[in-house]
């Protein structure tokens, strides 16, 4: 079965006004998929290293301690936060609510502020708890 | 999945659809969700709240039944709604079916890999054996 090559694509990322729930769906994807692929190989690693000893949870340590690592994990915080409210928005959204304009708006604005300030959060107190 | 004269209604839509399968995926990729938010939510909060982050303290953590079974479950429904997710992105962005249907097992392939590390690595530290 051959997929029909010359039939005309219908105007849609071009035409549009931008607005902050093009972003949110755009960025549910984005972290969803860097948390799959990266946060998980974190998972199991991590898993994988406390399990094997002492030397292997070194290891593992002492990558994740370095300064590029702990940019991806503030990353991966903030693609969880990020996904986790746009993913609350989208259950709210599976049960026909919040699709008014207004509403639509304010819910993507406040997943993006959640986000950021759980992020900020998230690390202020992790810093403060482990050193 | 053909669809013979002898087909019933409900046999002739099943397996159709431009996904070829019904909402039965959509429906669980909600479900994990939901048990993903209280489960995602506990691993950060229990990792903010224990004294350290170093082996001993994490090793005797999870060694709890009350801090392993929940994270076997946090790894089991992570593992379930990320190969969810990303055979959705699969969906919109692989057009052609015979690469559609192989990506789809090379995600599964590694979504059952990683998940069964993970849950060996927790049973090795409950059991005592880390």
């Amino acid at each position: 079965m051959t997929p029909p090559t010359s039939r005309p694509l219908s105007p849609h990322l071009t035409i549009w006004k931008w607005g902050p729930h093009m972003l949110v769906s755009i960025l549910h994807r984005l972290t969803g998929n860097a948390l799959s692929v990266a946060g998980l190989a974190l998972l199991t690693w991590w898993l994988l290293a406390i399990a094997n000893g002492a030397s292997a949870y070194e290891q593992f340590a002492t990558v994740a301690m370095h300064p590029v690592s702990i940019a991806v994990l503030v990353g991966l915080t903030w693609a969880f936060w990020q996904h986790t409210f746009s993913g609350l928005r989208h259950l709210f959204l599976d049960m026909g609510a919040g699709y008014e304009l207004k509403t639509n708006r304010l819910f993507s604005v406040m997943t993006i502020v959640g986000a950021l300030f759980a992020t900020a959060a998230t690390w202020f107190i992790l810093m403060g708890v482990n050193r | 999945m053909s669809a013979g004269k002898s087909a019933t209604p409900l046999g002739k839509v099943r397996g159709l659809g431009p996904s070829g399968h019904n909402g039965a995926h959509w429906i669980e990729e909600r479900f994990t969700s939901i048990g993903l938010l209280l489960l995602s939510l506990w691993f950060l909060f229990s990792l903010m709240m224990l004294p350290a982050l170093d082996r001993d303290t994490l090793v005797e953590w999870l060694r709890s039944p009350a801090a392993a079974v929940p994270m076997a479950l946090f790894v089991l429904a992570s593992f379930s709604h990320s190969l969810d997710g990303m055979k959705v992105l699969v969906d919109d962005y692989v057009h052609d079916e015979g690469n559609r249907v192989a990506t789809h097992f090379v995600l599964k392939m590694f979504a059952i890999a990683g998940g069964a590390l993970s849950l060996f690595a927790i049973a090795k530290i409950a059991f005592g054996a880390a």
